[in-house]
């Protein structure tokens, strides 16, 4: 079995969120950049799947050269090997559209991405590369079982799940519960050194779309408190002033 | 100029995330001079196809096929897409649900369009720009992406527009594209679904409580608070890794972004990681026992004291504001 992980390059989740350039710019000064969160329960889940000699997997990012460390990372989880396509990613559908031109060139069983990128937010990518290599897409799973050509899988839906049932190659977004994030060893650590990372060239595509500008949440007052025995205050506060209840 | 708008069912019958996103459809097609068709898949009472009318659709494409009863995105992506053809849609407009989510993308790609998801206003379309506000860093910034494509699709977030009401007549027109065996290959199995609970994505009120509550066995307090007031229950992270609570409560950079209108967050520090699922709370109330909690800068309103003695008098004093 051979699953493609698909990776991106996020600012730590700690990060405050600045702007430069007119507010056209992400502000990467003193920003500690981590494999998304998401992405690690796709690797990690990916890994428990080829457990036992079962299988290997291929961490893949569209990044510049800079998002090497963070693929070092995944291999020092316990990813086999690597690629890096060579682009600042621009959109979602630019990233997609490279990351299913690769897959085209192997016989990956399936592609794992995480629910969304901490950064733009999109939840785009996964199902963009579904679409383009014309398979199923599941996005926002919890559960993934795979018996070697069928996997069952439990999705979110509001207020619930839905279990689905895929046979061939699919594209998947996990989230929360999929797996427990592994941690590198130091063996893994050590090895990630010498595992093979493989960067090529993207390839182009028409432009979509592009980010503008950014703007940060205007900042709130300050707190009205309300003494703790008097919470019918609060009540009140909350249907006269904010008219919430 | 035309906007297509997807109306997702849920067992025959729309929730307000739809006839918000219809609303918001209608925004945009009366600033472009255009109208709105609305696109219903699945088996929907006549009666809830006829009220998209009352938020601005003048038509609604109504697709029953029995192969089609519960979602499968590759094939509704199709549909969809083809209808956006068919109506000639310069806009395609959805919900940004769990479904919405899994679909939008690849109509995108089918259509060639540019995507913007979590919108949280109409678009801006200044010098010939397109461009349209979105979450981003987990709801510690916006982005104003820009769509440079021919046709553009916009995921509404949950909350951020409202529902609008109008008057206008709708036509139901059937429509009944062909669909391939390829795009039916997930097959859906079972849906589980909790009818009594409110969704926390589509919440309007929440209620949220965190590590300080000390365990599973106090959530009574934080259910009854709840109810009372017809809102959903959300928690922080570590209350969720501990399986006090389940995963799909959980809120911040790692768990789901909300915008409710109002977050009444009990026992919970505030940390950056939590705030950025849920800063862009319209009011913000904040029960702690420690007056040094960072929450308390984020909130609007707040109760230094002891949970177990607090929620309880608010449960009383709710009790008495309600009658
Ligand atoms: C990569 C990463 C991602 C993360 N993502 C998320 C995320 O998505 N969501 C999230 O929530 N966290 C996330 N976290 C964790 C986050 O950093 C905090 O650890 C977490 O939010 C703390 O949860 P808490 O406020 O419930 O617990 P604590 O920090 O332990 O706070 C408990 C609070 O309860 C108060 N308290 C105690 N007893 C009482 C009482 N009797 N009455 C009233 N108040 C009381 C205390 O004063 C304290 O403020 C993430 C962390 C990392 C590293
Ligand atoms: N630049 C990238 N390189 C590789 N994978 C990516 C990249 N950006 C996003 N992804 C994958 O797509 C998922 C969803 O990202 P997004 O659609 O940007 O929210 C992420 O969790 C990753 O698995």
């Amino acid at each position: 079995m051979k699953i493609l992980v698909c990776i991106s390059n996020v600012p730590d989740t700690t990060t405050k969120i600045t702007f430069t350039n007119d507010n056209t710019q992400f502000n990467t000064a003193g920003v500690q950049f981590i494999v998304n969160p998401y992405d690690e329960i796709a690797l990690s889940r990916a890994i428990e799947l080829c457990e036992g000699g079962k299988g290997t997997v291929t961490v893949i990012n569209v990044g510049e050269s800079q998002t090497e460390p963070t693929i070092r990372k995944a291999l020092a989880i316990g990813a086999d090997d690597a690629v890096r396509i060579n682009a600042a990613p621009r959109d979602a559908y630019f990233t997609a559209y490279q990351i299913a031109e690769y897959a085209k060139t192997t016989d990956f069983d399936m592609i794992l991405c995480g629910r969304e990128s901490i950064d733009y937010n999109g939840s785009q990518v996964a199902a963009m590369i579904g679409e383009f290599l014309d398979i199923p897409s599941i996005s926002i799973i919890k559960k993934l079982d795979y018996d070697g050509s069928t996997a069952t899988i439990e999705r979110e839906i509001e207020g619930g799940k839905e279990i689905v049932s895929v046979s061939g190659k699919f594209v998947a977004s996990c989230a929360e519960g999929t797996a427990e994030p592994k941690i590198p060893n130091m063996r893994g650590i050590m090895s990630a050194r010498t595992k093979p990372l493989q960067a090529i060239e993207a390839k182009e595509i028409e432009q979509v779309s592009k980010i503008d500008s950014f703007e940060t949440p205007p900042p709130r007052g300050t707190v009205k408190l309300v003494p703790a025995d008097e919470t019918a205050k609060l009540i009140d506060l909350l249907h006269q002033e904010a008219k919430v209840i | 100029m035309s906007v297509l708008v997807y109306v997702e069912q849920v067992d025959g019958k729309f929730k307000k995330s739809v006839f918000e996103a219809v609303s918001y459809a209608k925004a945009i097609a009366d600033n472009q001079g255009g109208n709105l068709t609305a696109i219903a898949i699945g088996n929907v009472d006549e009666s809830e196809l006829k009220a998209l009318g009352n938020y601005g659709a003048s038509k609604v494409l109504n697709v029953t096929n029995d192969q089609l009863k519960n979602f499968v995105n590759q094939a509704y992506a199709s549909i969809i897409a083809e209808a956006a053809k068919k109506e000639n849609a310069d806009i395609v407009v959805l919900s940004n649900s769990f479904s919405g989510k899994g679909l939008a993308p690849r109509i995108a790609v089918k259509l060639k369009a540019g995507l913007v998801d979590g919108a949280v206003e109409l678009p801006k379309t200044d010098g010939g720009k397109f461009s349209v506000k979105k979450i981003a860093f987990s709801g510690k910034a916006f982005a104003i992406t820009e769509l440079t494509s021919a046709v553009k699709i916009i995921a509404l977030n949950p909350n951020a527009f409202g529902v609008k009401e109008t008057t206008g007549n709708i036509t139901i027109e059937s429509f009944s594209p062909e669909v391939k065996a390829t795009d039916l290959t997930a097959i859906v199995k079972e849906i589980v679904r909790a009818t009594n609970k409110i969704s926390l994505p589509d919440a309007e009120l929440v209620v949220s409580a965190g590590r300080g509550l000390k365990g599973p066995e106090n959530w009574g307090m934080i259910e009854e608070l709840a109810d009372l007031l017809g809102a959903a229950t959300a928690c922080s992270k570590p209350v969720s890794d501990a399986d006090w609570r389940p995963h799909s409560e959980h809120v911040g950079q790692t768990g789901i972004a909300i915008s409710p209108n109002l977050y009444i967050a009990i026992g919970i520090s505030g940390a950056i990681q939590h705030l950025a699922g849920v800063s862009s709370s319209k009011v913000i109330v904040v029960i702690n026992k420690d007056p040094e909690a960072p929450f308390f800068k984020v909130a609007d309103y707040g109760i230094v004291g002891d949970a177990f003695e607090v929620v309880p008098k608010l449960i009383e004093a709710l009790k008495a504001h309600k009658g």
